[in-house]
């Protein structure tokens, strides 16, 4: 059982280790995340810092998931091509997903490591939550 | 795509017989007598219908990544501060988060497979063993789950398969028609006997395909999924409706057939090692390697579908496995912990505000009253595999 406890405290402290924002759907389906700060970041980052932060990345989401005139012709276009142009062209979204990537590693950068915190990106959990992941805590 | 594979090859079977006798026996009669435009359109549509059949087959429909055990752990305790005290020997509530989607209150399910809230629209598909995004359903013809990033591939087929069983079929009459009028109806019977089977086979497929091209049209023209439709979900009971429409025909067919194309979550590429996985952790997936010219990158064949979830590289057995393993819900998790029989949502359930839920958690997690931190409990997935997910194909 001591193994035990001992599992379940470096649980907790990796559990304490991540912060998870998860996705606002007011709007529907199109990838939002919160941008209500919580507050285990309280001491480590500034409000509006993690506001503008999430918030440019709902902007880069939304605008990758846009339904206008550009996307209708490349799916148009795509169609009549039997989607065998996606072999040579990036489609729309993964141009902006490259931006987000980018995004994400200059806000790290810049920003998030010299505070200890590491901004994961959305995509590698499915658009499901952005993660802040706490450098210093670490078991 | 599937593990029961059986009846994509049936398809692939049906749809690539039929048409080379079409080829072989009408086409130079129809090409000289009539048109040679006839055989070449006939060979555009046949390879549009298999680029898309094989598009749909070997896309990934939008699987969604399960949780990484530290965010599994913190779903957890979420629900666990949301819940307090249950008493022994009482049934915790079920696990549900209520949002609200364009003024419409949605329930989100939690899922004991993946470990996580689904996401709206997201459904498990328990032939697959994961969470789609935008399910709409399990389609054993193209022996995949049809979602968010396949749907259009899948309509497309069918819509143009109806197109190409059409027009196989008229041209059938036209040649019958016109060697009865040159030689007589039962000489024409004699001298071309192969053709008959499949044009009663095609007779058939005809009404089945159109019939579900007819129904998938309807579902798009309202922006529902077949699973949605199924279940009733914005059928006008207790006045709910469906907050994903745009109310307008045009805009929720644009959305559905020329909305961007969606990314991967995530993929499990195939070594001489083993899974080697790419971005977040791997997840057992159905797939066998696809035609590389149709669906970029190609997937490799995936096996036991608990294995990848310790950490172990299993032995790769290739997509050769017979399809005679056909228990679609094989039993192999090793359950230690109790199962929560949370498959039912009442309509009493408590309802919790994801932020406020976070908010609990916060102030509960450095609580001392967890001397004993509780493990999550390792549900078992039948207690939440979604049922019918086969589709009301209106096929045979």
């Amino acid at each position: 059982m001591a193994t035990h406890s001992l599992q379940d405290m470096r649980q907790q402290a990796a559990i304490a280790a991540k912060v998870f924002i998860q996705r606002d759907y007011t709007n529907g389906t199109v990838c939002q995340f919160q941008t209500k700060f919580p507050s285990e970041l309280e001491t480590r980052i500034d409000k509006q810092q993690f506001e503008e932060t999430v918030r440019t990345l709902n902007n880069l989401y939304a605008e990758a998931e846009k339904l206008g005139g550009s996307s209708y012709l490349e799916g148009c276009l795509a169609c009549l091509t039997a989607y065998t142009i996606f072999l040579c062209m990036e489609t729309h979204y993964e141009k902006v997903l490259k931006k987000i990537a980018k995004f994400i590693q200059e806000q790290n950068d810049k920003i998030y490591a010299p505070r200890g915190l590491l901004l994961t990106d959305p995509i590698e959990r499915g658009l499901r939550v952005v993660s802040f992941r706490k450098q210093c805590d670490s078991h | 795509m599937a593990r029961q594979k059986g009846v994509f090859y049936l398809t692939l079977f049906l749809i690539v017989g039929t048409c080379s006798l079409f080829f072989a026996f009408e086409c130079p009669y129809l090409a000289i007598h009539l048109s040679p435009a006839i055989p070449v359109f006939a060979i555009l549509l046949f390879f549009f219908v298999m680029a898309m059949l094989l598009r749909t087959s070997f896309s990934d429909p939008g699987v969604l990544p399960r949780a990484l055990p530290e965010e599994a752990t913190f779903i957890e305790m979420e629900i666990e501060a949301t819940n307090g005290n249950v008493p022994a020997g009482q049934r915790p509530p079920p696990r549900i988060r209520n949002v609200q989607i364009n003024g419409q209150i949605v329930k989100l399910k939690y899922c004991y497979t993946c470990k996580i809230f689904r996401p709206p629209r997201a459904s498990h598909c328990s032939i697959c063993d994961n969470c789609v995004d935008r399910f709409d359903h399990h389609c054993p013809w193209v022996g995949n789950c049809v979602g968010k990033r396949n749907y259009r591939y899948f309509y497309l087929f069918t819509l143009s398969l109806s197109l190409l069983t059409i027009y196989i079929f008229t041209f059938n009459i036209v040649h019958v028609v016109m060697r009865s009028v040159n030689s007589g109806f039962v000489k024409t019977l004699q001298d071309t006997p192969g053709t008959y089977p499949f044009m009663l086979v095609c007779f058939f497929t005809l009404w089945s395909v159109v019939g579900l091209t007819g129904f998938h049209t309807y579902l798009i023209s309202l922006n529902q999924t077949t699973n949605e439709d199924i279940k009733g979900s914005w059928s006008g009971k207790n006045r709910v409706q469906n907050p994903y429409s745009h109310k307008n025909i045009i805009n929720n067919c644009c959305e559905v057939l020329c909305g961007p194309a969606y990314p991967r979550y995530c993929t499990v590429l195939y070594c001489a090692v083993g899974p080697l996985v790419l971005c977040g952790h791997a997840y057992p997936r159905y797939c066998i390697v696809g035609p590389l010219v149709l669906c970029a990158p190609a997937y490799p064949s995936v096996l036991d579908r608990r294995g990848l979830m310790r950490d172990d590289l299993p032995v790769p057995t290739s997509a050769a496995e017979p399809a005679t393993n056909s228990n679609p819900v094989p039993q192999t998790t090793k359950t230690t912990a109790p199962l929560i029989p949370n498959e039912h949502t009442p309509d009493d359930a408590k309802p919790s505000m994801a932020d406020s839920a976070i908010a609990h958690a916060e102030k509960r997690s450095p609580s001392p009253r967890e001397e004993k931190l509780p493990i999550p409990p390792l549900a078992s997935p039948e207690t939440d595999a979604e049922a019918s997910i086969i589709a009301k194909d209106k096929a045979l």
